[in-house]
């Protein structure tokens, strides 16, 4: 990092902490990062709600910077919410549309990669339908990664943004209890937020039918150190005294594929309802990383209540990515 | 051909006849001629095999060839020099190749090709139901005259228990063993590794024991409802080893191989530490194989088998892969690693820790693979006079690196580049020459 400061118009918005610290030149899970690293995105992201804010939503920061968007997977809202980041931010944006190369095209990943390299992109947001994919990009390529999304595996800025939102209505986040109830087997979002809560001494309950479940969730919590996990089948116990609760999108597909007695059974066991959230903290917070089934995991009464911080998940995300994108692409030297 | 060799001074070890002793083997005409602590010959090419072991050449009851159809991969040339340089002398390839070996020309393409370019011997196995498709069996009794040493649908399971059935049957009246491939495709569906922490960690769907387990125990009733030899190959968990130690107990027609790498890594190999570019990566794809890399309790429970007897066999399961296979994302990545070459010195990790004794080691390579196979194997795996004269001479205390580039495989797909290894294969030789000998190995006369 240069001298230079975060040039958010002529307001005084230098973060208070050191940039100094930060050490990454991708963003591929949080599970590598610090509290101190995650509060500086936090700070950032601060210094770029007040800027979303603002009737003119627009920054010099990355002007002569090129950001490449590259979903393999279908995606509106992690896309345009880096994309809007991006031209905030005063970068120039690229999006590539690769949906149809998806799997089984074996090194045409890395190929497109190294074009987008080659065009000269500074970074590279990428969402992708297997797990790891951004790895073999980081491993193969000298542009900056973040990943977006990938297969079950990892979603760190929904994770980052999750938390973000936590924090600018909880403040201070150490020892609270955070629920996430829903498919965690195919939820790269709870991963990353298993994660991203340790970092910052959350308590999280993972709740879930069996079945969505990965069979080797315990041995891994066991195995690195995650004791601030609970996993709990019964949503009316793991909802207990929580001072937020996450629900994961259920897709219509895992009731074909068995792992679902019904949508029946599961609206009955799992749906976040007043009643159910009646049971946790009063003024308990209600996320969703969306897109929402409304009626099916979440009921729309909840969805839309005082207690509902899921629109406010999407305005913040835009500001969690302007940070990431400054982080990386910004003001660092190689 | 040289129709003479004197290997003198070598410590011999043949498992087969108990033989343990320093002494010659004396080969003439490809053959066996004696083994012996006495035996003088004087102008004939002689090595000095002094802190040499000398021992039968390595008989491989599982290995792809890729040839025909997949030759970017592996040829028969490249598959048997890397047999050659592993101490492989006798390797049986399975049939999932294109066209799989599921009819009498494509077993009498491998047989001559094998015989025009082949570095050792070949001996195929045969598909067990047409196409691999597990719809109606093969005609096995034509490819079994045609050569096949075996029937194996390996890669798939045959999922249908009535044509499993009706093959166990018609390879049993041709007293042929079954290489039995075990996976229930339902359990293991989209599965990439073990379904441990590790699949839960990195967000890869798992591939339980069960899906093993399960397939191993159909095939046991079947076995004892048909009396067919049945041979499970790449056992991978501590459930498997348990279900065939009770067979046999029971009195079942079953015997087993485990690879080197279900013996020596769990899956936790997928998460090898390698950084590049700064970055730690996470999904190794040189550790995908099928079966997957599982626990460290099914590493002990295997090797307590290979210990008491319940395991028979090691055998490769050599899956030589082209680049583009495996560098790409983890679930697009080909199943399989390169093992011909790293075998021998990978096994011995197990010896030099004191977990397996060397002897137990050379007989699972040497008579007892051999004894699987019967009949056409009969005269390999052994040191016997007129046995054709199949050696492997062994540097038990070489240590060295794991190097792709030196492999004589095509397939450079290992999870072992770059791992130190003590006990390498001096020379291999075939029907009495060398098909491969390390340059520092001289012969004289």
């Amino acid at each position: 990092m240069n001298d230079q400061k975060l040039s958010i118009s002529g307001q005084e918005a230098l973060p208070p902490l050191s940039i100094e610290s930060w050490q990454h030149r991708h963003v591929l899970d949080l599970d590598d990062f610090t509290r101190d690293e995650i509060n500086l995105v936090f700070e950032i992201a601060e210094a770029m709600s007040e800027v979303i804010a603002r009737d003119v939503k627009k920054v010099p920061t990355l002007r002569g910077k090129t950001i490449a968007t590259m979903f393999f997977e279908p995606s509106t809202r992690t896309r345009s919410s880096f994309e809007l980041a991006a031209k905030y931010l005063s970068a120039d944006t690229v999006s590539l549309d690769s949906v149809k190369s998806s799997v089984a095209k074996g090194e045409s990943l890395i190929d497109s990669l190294r074009t987008l390299q080659a065009l000269g992109v500074d970074t590279i947001v990428m969402r992708h339908p297997c797990s790891g994919a951004p790895y073999i990009a980081a491993q193969n390529l000298e542009t900056s990664i973040i990943n977006a999304g990938d297969g079950c595996h990892a979603h760190p800025s929904q994770s980052l943004l999750d938390m973000y939102t936590l924090r600018r209505h909880l403040g201070d986040l150490n020892d609270i209890k955070v629920v996430i109830v829903g498919d965690i087997t195919h939820s790269r979002v709870a991963r990353s937020n298993i994660w991203g809560t340790k970092a910052l001494g959350i308590k999280l309950t993972i709740c879930a039918p069996p079945t969505l479940l990965p069979h080797g969730l315990q041995a891994m919590l066991n195995k690195c150190g995650l004791d601030h996990v609970t996993v709990e089948h019964d949503l009316d116990v793991a909802i207990r005294d929580a001072d937020a609760v996450m629900s994961l999108r259920l897709q219509k597909e895992r009731q074909q594929s068995g792992l679902v007695s019904s949508i029946r059974e599961y609206i009955h066991l799992y749906q976040l309802t007043t009643q159910r959230l009646a049971l946790a903290r009063p003024g308990a917070i209600v996320m969703h990383p969306g897109p929402m089934n409304e009626g099916i995991e979440i009921s729309r009464e909840v969805a839309y209540s005082s207690q509902s911080l899921i629109e406010e998940q999407v305005t913040n995300g835009v500001a969690i990515r302007m940070a990431l994108l400054y982080l990386i692409t910004g003001g660092k030297i190689r | 051909m040289s129709p003479e060799l004197l290997i003198k001074n070598a410590h011999i070890i043949d498992p087969g006849q108990s033989i343990d002793i320093t002494g010659n083997i004396l080969v003439s005409q490809g053959k066996i001629k004696s083994v012996g602590k006495d035996i003088k010959e004087t102008g004939i090419p002689t090595i000095d095999a002094s802190g040499l072991v000398a021992c039968p050449g390595f008989v491989d009851l599982h290995c792809h060839l890729r040839d025909p159809g997949f030759e970017a991969k592996e040829t028969i040339a490249s598959g048997t020099a890397a047999a050659a340089h592993g101490g492989f002398t006798t390797i049986c390839c399975m049939p999932n190749t294109n066209p799989p070996l599921d009819n009498l020309a494509a077993i009498d393409y491998v047989n001559g090709t094998a015989a025009r370019k082949g570095a050792v011997r070949v001996l195929p196995v045969g598909c067990i139901t047409k196409g691999r498709a597990g719809k109606e069996i093969t005609e096995m009794k034509e490819l079994s005259n045609g050569g096949c040493v075996g029937f194996s649908d390996d890669g798939s399971s045959v999922s249908n228990s009535r044509i499993m059935s009706l093959a166990m049957e018609y390879a049993a009246s041709l007293n042929t063993p079954i290489i039995d491939h075990c996976e229930d495709t339902e359990l293991s569906r989209d599965g990439q590794i073990n379904d441990g922490w590790v699949a839960a960690r990195l967000g890869l769907k798992g591939i339980p024991a069960a899906a093993e387990e399960s397939i191993i125990a159909r095939d046991i009733a079947l076995a004892r409802m048909t009396g067919a030899r049945l041979h499970i190959t790449h056992v991978s968990t501590a459930g498997s080893v348990e279900l065939i130690r009770n067979a046999k107990k029971d009195g079942i027609s079953i015997s087993a191989d485990v690879t080197p790498h279900h013996l020596t890594l769990t899956d936790e190999a997928v998460l090898r530490d390698s950084v590049k570019n700064g970055i730690s990566f996470a999904y190794d794809t040189s550790a995908k194989v099928n079966p997957p890399l599982r626990s460290q309790v099914d590493i002990e429970a295997l090797i307590h088998a290979l210990n008491d007897g319940t395991i028979d066999a090691i055998a490769t399961d050599h899956a030589p892969h082209s680049a583009e296979d495996k560098l790409c994302e983890f679930d697009a990545a080909a199943f399989g690693i390169s093992g011909f070459e790293t075998a021998f010195g990978v096994l011995m990790t197990l010896v030099n820790t004191g977990k397996i004794k060397l002897t137990t080691l050379l007989a699972c390579l040497t008579h007892k693979p051999a004894g699987i196979i019967g009949g056409k194997c009969a005269a390999t795996g052994i040191l016997k006079p007129s046995s054709s004269a199949d050696i492997v001479l062994l540097d038990l205390n070489k240590i060295w690196r794991v190097n792709t580039h030196n492999f004589y495989s095509k397939g450079k797909n290992t999870p072992f580049n770059g791992v130190d290894l003590k006990g390498s294969v001096a020379a291999t030789i075939f029907q009495g020459i060398f098909a491969f000998r390390d340059n520092t190995l001289e012969v004289t006369g």
